[in-house]
């Protein structure tokens, strides 16, 4: 009998849980709730990126919504988590453009999640703004409604490919990637480039093994390749280059933006230092403007920002410009606010953003970065050796 | 293509392939023990063997912080680490049976399958709750200790580490272990009876519940010490990390004659031989036009062949004997 009752109010409790959060958004007081919505990895290996991520919105969101909270809407950020996963990623959408109140998206961390769930977005053109998708086809898709502050990966593959022929001065590359759209690509990308520059690329693998990289790292060491690109995330790409060192492997190592987090030298350690990556998201420390932010970030959060949620803040400040915009002109919609992103310019923490026809931001930065530490704390102290603004490339007819 | 260096890496491949192969059959024993008395599958024996992984990376932590990683000598903290891995997995695998498979156990088959899979869903996330609470990390890293990456060079494309010689001698000496307490003592006696005829056991006087919970301790060490040996040789570990190594464990206990104990050893060793030929020669045979990423799907072809050909795995008719 007791433990029936007890039953009973474990279920009433449950159906409460899940219904009160639905009747309590809709007490708008006047003009109604604006929502802004963040998706990205909270979870799994990639968490301490989407964290970041959700962190930087949030903290934008919380200094920027004053202007419309003046204008009578009340503002509110609703995190997602995508898991890293483009089946969770697009339930979360299906879920997010079902909600009418959400008027803007900003995610994802992952490419081959944000490519599907955009296209959710699209069918009701609600924008979203990405921090940190790089693949091409992001914005190669022309859609109204989906937009980029990072720069793309057929930069990024040449920026890498070229500091490694040009300042490395290697010769042989062996290419390992994830097999994701992000990491297969921008390692299509970097073997491309590093062909035409007249690089011996003695091998290109594929692997979505996580924990035993040995049968991938027996035949490297026979190679003895000058460099080992990776082409993947962090949560691959230090195991895989920790074993390779414990392994005797004595090729530099080299990775894109994925291999950006702190989590690289927490895993990795000694093997990383002294490895050179690319990223199309500079760490804060260089941002002379981002001083502030991260003042900021650490006293709300307690702790350093990871990369790309400074990217998250700025892509915020404009979601939530183009808002104030739109409201401005009278009647809130979300195909309102995709345009208004189109036209907003901003001078923003990471430097000037404005966005092209396709989403791409016009000028995007490119870095090449030292790891300068096994210390992950010491994260933010990666030396840039390489800097660089270049325009995204022309389409392709 | 060139020749020399697909025999040149031979030896290397066949030693990680044995490494790999020690893992996998450490942990189908718990698979294939558990089939033996109650032919039913543990699925959630893949979190038993993780548990042990996180046990023992966090012992080497809290010893880190504590600066007894240096202080103490390196064999004798992986013995610590190692027994109590396997202490804490065996504990749980046999928490589990008094809990989610005794009551089911004459129910019809599929229950308790299910409810295994439901054990390990929620040991995975409760993994990851307390982890999350404890240490805020997904990823764990077993701290480096020097002496274990210290690497004997055989020649110039072959060596081997402390630490790959320390799996193999843990895992012989594991699997030697289990073999005289199956073979040579009396409870091992009582063990293999239950496995024959529970009703006849139980009327020879032996106690069948103490004798499944006994095995799936049994089985649930072997796992955890397997869960210690992965985090001391791949070192990146995750609450769900167990899943993949489970899933190919229980392959390989099938793959050798699924409730046969020296079959799960010989799965094992096959399976981690093929995968580790397949990941490191494909690409090298086929000239990149199959890469490492094909390894399963080589591997588990083959199985499926051994399998049309010997239904009851390599081992499988051999020693098991049916009521």
């Amino acid at each position: 009998m007791r433990t029936a009752r007890l039953r009973l109010v474990t279920v009433i409790i449950a159906a409460l849980a899940l219904v009160v959060p639905l009747t309590s958004v809709a007490d708008a007081q006047s003009k109604g709730t604006i929502k802004i919505a963040s998706q990205s990895p909270l979870s799994g290996g990639q968490a301490v990126l989407g964290e970041g991520i959700k962190l930087g919105a949030q903290l934008a969101v919380e200094k920027m919504k004053g202007n419309l909270e003046k204008m009578g809407y009340k503002v509110d950020f609703v995190p997602f988590d995508d898991q890293a996963k483009p089946d969770v990623g697009v339930a979360n959408a299906k879920n997010i453009i079902a909600d009418k109140d959400i008027m803007v998206v900003i995610g994802h961390l992952n490419s081959g999640v944000a490519i599907p769930s955009s296209e959710v977005y699209k069918e009701v053109t609600l924008a979203m703004i990405s921090p940190a998708n790089t693949n091409p086809v992001v914005t190669d898709r022309n859609y109204p409604n989906v937009n980029r502050v990072c720069g793309r990966d057929d930069v990024q593959g040449v920026v890498g490919a070229e500091f490694a022929h040009g300042t490395m001065k290697i010769k042989s590359a062996y290419i390992v990637h994830d097999k994701t759209q992000y990491g297969q690509s921008i390692a299509e990308f970097f073997k491309a480039d590093a062909e035409k520059k007249g690089v011996k690329v003695v091998g290109f693998e594929g692997t979505e093994e996580k924990s035993n990289f040995d049968p991938l790292l027996t035949p490297i060491k026979a190679k003895n390749p000058d460099i080992i690109y990776f082409g993947g995330i962090y949560d691959q790409g230090a195991p895989f280059f920790k074993q390779a060192r414990e392994k005797g492997i004595k090729a530099k190592f080299m990775g894109p933006d994925g291999m950006d987090s702190s989590d690289l030298t927490k895993i990795a350690g000694k093997a990383v230092v002294g490895m050179n990556y690319t990223s199309a998201a500079g760490p804060a420390s260089a941002l002379p403007k981002a001083k502030a932010f991260v003042d900021d970030y650490k006293k709300k959060f307690g702790k350093n920002p990871e990369p790309y949620a400074a990217e998250a803040y700025d892509a915020t400040t404009i979601a939530i410009k183009a808002i104030e915009d739109v409201a401005k002109g009278g009647k809130m919609s979300r195909e309102g606010v995709s345009t208004a992103i189109r036209k907003v310019k901003l001078s923003g923490i990471t430097g000037d953003i404005a966005f092209d026809s396709r989403g791409d931001r016009q000028k995007a930065q490119y870095f090449v970065l030292t790891v300068a530490s096994d210390n992950p704390e010491k994260w933010g102290d990666n030396k840039i050796v390489k800097q660089l603004t270049i325009a995204p490339p022309a389409a392709k007819k | 293509m060139d020749f020399d260096i697909l025999i040149g890496i031979f030896p290397q491949v066949l030693l990680d392939g044995i490494i790999l192969g020690f893992m996998y059959a450490l942990i189908a024993l718990g698979y294939t023990m558990v089939y033996g008395v109650l032919e039913f599958i543990n699925f959630a024996h893949s979190e038993i063997f993780i548990i042990g992984a996180f046990v023992g990376v966090e012992i080497l932590l809290s010893f880190k912080a504590a600066g007894w990683l240096d202080v103490l000598p390196w064999a004798l903290v992986l013995f610590i680490v190692l027994i109590a891995g396997m202490v804490v997995s065996g504990t749980v695998a046999v928490v589990i049976e008094r809990t989610a498979y005794r009551p089911l156990r004459h129910a019809p088959r599929l229950i308790p399958l299910i409810s295994a899979i439901g054990v390990s869903f929620f040991l995975q996330d409760a993994i990851r709750l307390f982890e999350s609470l404890w240490r805020n990390s997904f990823n764990l890293v077993y701290p480096t200790m020097d002496v274990l990456n210290h690497r004997f060079e055989l020649t110039e494309t072959i060596d081997i580490s402390v630490k790959s010689l320390v799996v193999i001698v843990a895992a012989l000496l594991m699997l030697w272990g289990l073999h005289s307490l199956v073979n040579r003592t009396k409870v091992g006696k009582a063990i293999r009876a239950v496995a024959e005829d529970q009703g006849a056991a139980s009327l020879m006087g032996i106690n069948v519940n103490r004798i499944i919970s006994l095995t799936f301790l049994i089985g649930g060490a072997m796992g955890g010490g397997a869960g210690v040996l992965f985090g001391v040789q791949y070192s990146l570990i995750n609450p769900y990390t167990g899943f993949i190594p489970g899933l190919k464990a229980f392959t390989a206990a099938v793959l050798g004659g699924i409730g046969n104990i020296p079959g799960a050893m010989l799965g094992g060793l096959v399976l981690g031989l093929l995968e580790a030929f397949a990941a490191s020669y494909l690409s090298l045979l086929t000239g990149g036009a199959f890469g490492a990423e094909y390894k399963d799907i080589f591997a588990f072809s083959i199985l499926i062949l051994i399998l049309i050909f010997r239904p009851k795995g390599l081992l499988g008719e051999i020693v098991r004997e049916r009521a």
